[in-house]
């Protein structure tokens, strides 16, 4: 039930009514529950609503972390070798 | 990873138990095989009450049964997986409503409103489950309601907090714990700072994460480190959507509209200020009062349904002897059967048979 998967702002409206993109299709999503949303944002859709921004520094953060991760293991493996 | 895991958990002589509190986490752990890889590097997941769908007890679904079938023109809308738990007096899918009631299934609590809208002669009631990523919706829903003076719109709350079940379960001890995975979505609306009493008051370590079977990892990494360290903290490896402070605005309409109150769950029974009901000012959109339904707490699951011992981690889906026969995801017999993230239904795809 706490699915909520990451889509992009394509539509937005005054009244926080507006549509993302998820994977190609165009979903109706309400964004009244997130400040300063702007088309062209990420952001997390849970049962019609954005629940979440996605921030893509942390993101980027997260990312680097893991890819340090698999270096730093790959490197153990070869030594072992 | 797994290796970091692995080397992580022979520092200590027993295998570490953490518990996924989310379903969706659950659903990641089986999905990819995760379950048997960390039980192979010292891990034990437990599935936690994380599923709204499972934990709502029976009394609720069969108040919401009585509606559309002792009721002549009400509409009851809610999402799919809640039309099909079964009870002592069928699902809402093979219940047949009376005359000109019906069930509406929908995927946004918005929906919710157009249907009142375009049907002003009939009672439209959200049969409303969720836990805090969903909840803040749902108020938004009923706030619009009383702004847009749809007086034939109503919510039954089948409304749930995660904090307060996690404090239960770690006073009972019936579940020895040494971590807890925090729910990604629940955390990206409440933070962190709800989750603090449990690394505090009990020194339980935790971290909240994401949905990827890299962010599992990432946080039990995180877990063995605490619990190396001999350290319990709230840790939080899913800075991409969790906010330490969540998401004020959604907090603030629920705030607006619901309180706290006690309520019991399926298989954890009475738990302090862990469901929600309206506000005074929002009261007459109370399904349960304006209507008088007669929700008797404690009134049972089905026959043999284990669904309780399997929310409260006691024992694992195929433990249960209806597991895979009886109960099944064409037939299920008990709710954790139905959801896509109840245990049992996980267990019956993922797991080993």
């Amino acid at each position: 039930m706490c699915l909520g998967v990451p889509a992009k702002v394509i539509e937005l409206d005054e009244s926080g009514q507006g549509k993302v993109d998820y994977l190609g299709t165009k979903v109706r999503t309400n964004f009244s529950l997130l400040e300063d949303i702007k088309v062209g944002d990420w952001v997390i859709v849970h049962a019609g609503f954005a629940i979440s921004r996605l921030d893509e520094k942390e993101a980027e953060e997260t990312f680097s972390l893991l890819k340090e991760m698999v270096s730093a293991q790959e490197g153990e493996n070869s030594q072992e070798k | 990873m797994l290796k970091e895991i692995e080397k992580g958990t022979q520092t200590f002589f027993c295998p570490i138990r953490i518990m996924e509190v989310c379903g969706t986490h659950t659903m990641t752990v089986h999905r990819y095989g995760l379950k048997n890889l960390l039980e192979n590097a010292g891990v034990n997941m437990i599935s936690g009450p994380g599923c709204p769908v499972c934990i709502t007890p029976n009394e609720i679904h069969e108040a919401a049964i009585e509606l559309i079938t002792e009721n002549k023109d009400f509409i009851l809308a809610t999402f799919g997986d809640m039309t099909r738990v079964p009870t002592r007096k069928g699902s809402l899918q093979r219940v047949a409503p009376a005359k000109g009631s019906m069930l509406k299934i929908v995927y946004s609590p918005q929906e919710a409103l157009e249907i009142a809208a375009s049907n002003p002669a009939k009672n439209v009631v959200f049969f409303g489950v969720g836990f805090e990523t969903t909840i803040p919706a749902i108020a938004l829903t009923v706030k619009k309601a009383l702004e847009n003076g749809l007086a034939n719109l109503s919510l039954l709350s089948a409304l749930w907090l995660i904090p307060p079940p996690l404090k239960a379960i770690v006073e009972t001890k019936e579940t020895a714990i040494d971590g807890f995975l925090y729910p990604g979505h629940v955390s990206a609306i409440i933070g962190e700072k709800p989750y603090r009493f449990i690394a505090e008051e009990y020194r339980i370590p935790g971290a909240i994460c994401g949905f990827e079977p890299s962010d599992i990892l990432l946080g039990i990494l995180s877990i063995i480190e605490q619990l190396k360290e001999g350290k319990a903290d709230v840790a939080n490896e899913y800075t991409r959507v969790v906010r330490p402070d969540g998401n004020p605005k959604a907090l603030a309409v629920m705030d607006e509209v619901l309180e706290a109150k006690d309520a019991h769950w399926r298989g954890l029974g009475l738990i302090p200020c862990s469901g929600l009901r309206l506000k005074k000012k929002y009261a007459a959109f109370d399904a349960e009062t304006k209507f008088k339904l007669k929700i008797k707490e404690g009134s049972g699951d089905l026959p043999g349904c284990r669904c309780g011992e399997v929310l409260r981690g006691l024992i694992s889906p195929p433990q249960c002897p209806l597991f895979g026969q009886k109960c099944n995801p064409d037939f299920p017999y008990g709710p954790c059967m139905v959801s896509f993230e109840g245990s049992c239904l996980v267990h019956y795809k993922y797991g080993r048979r």
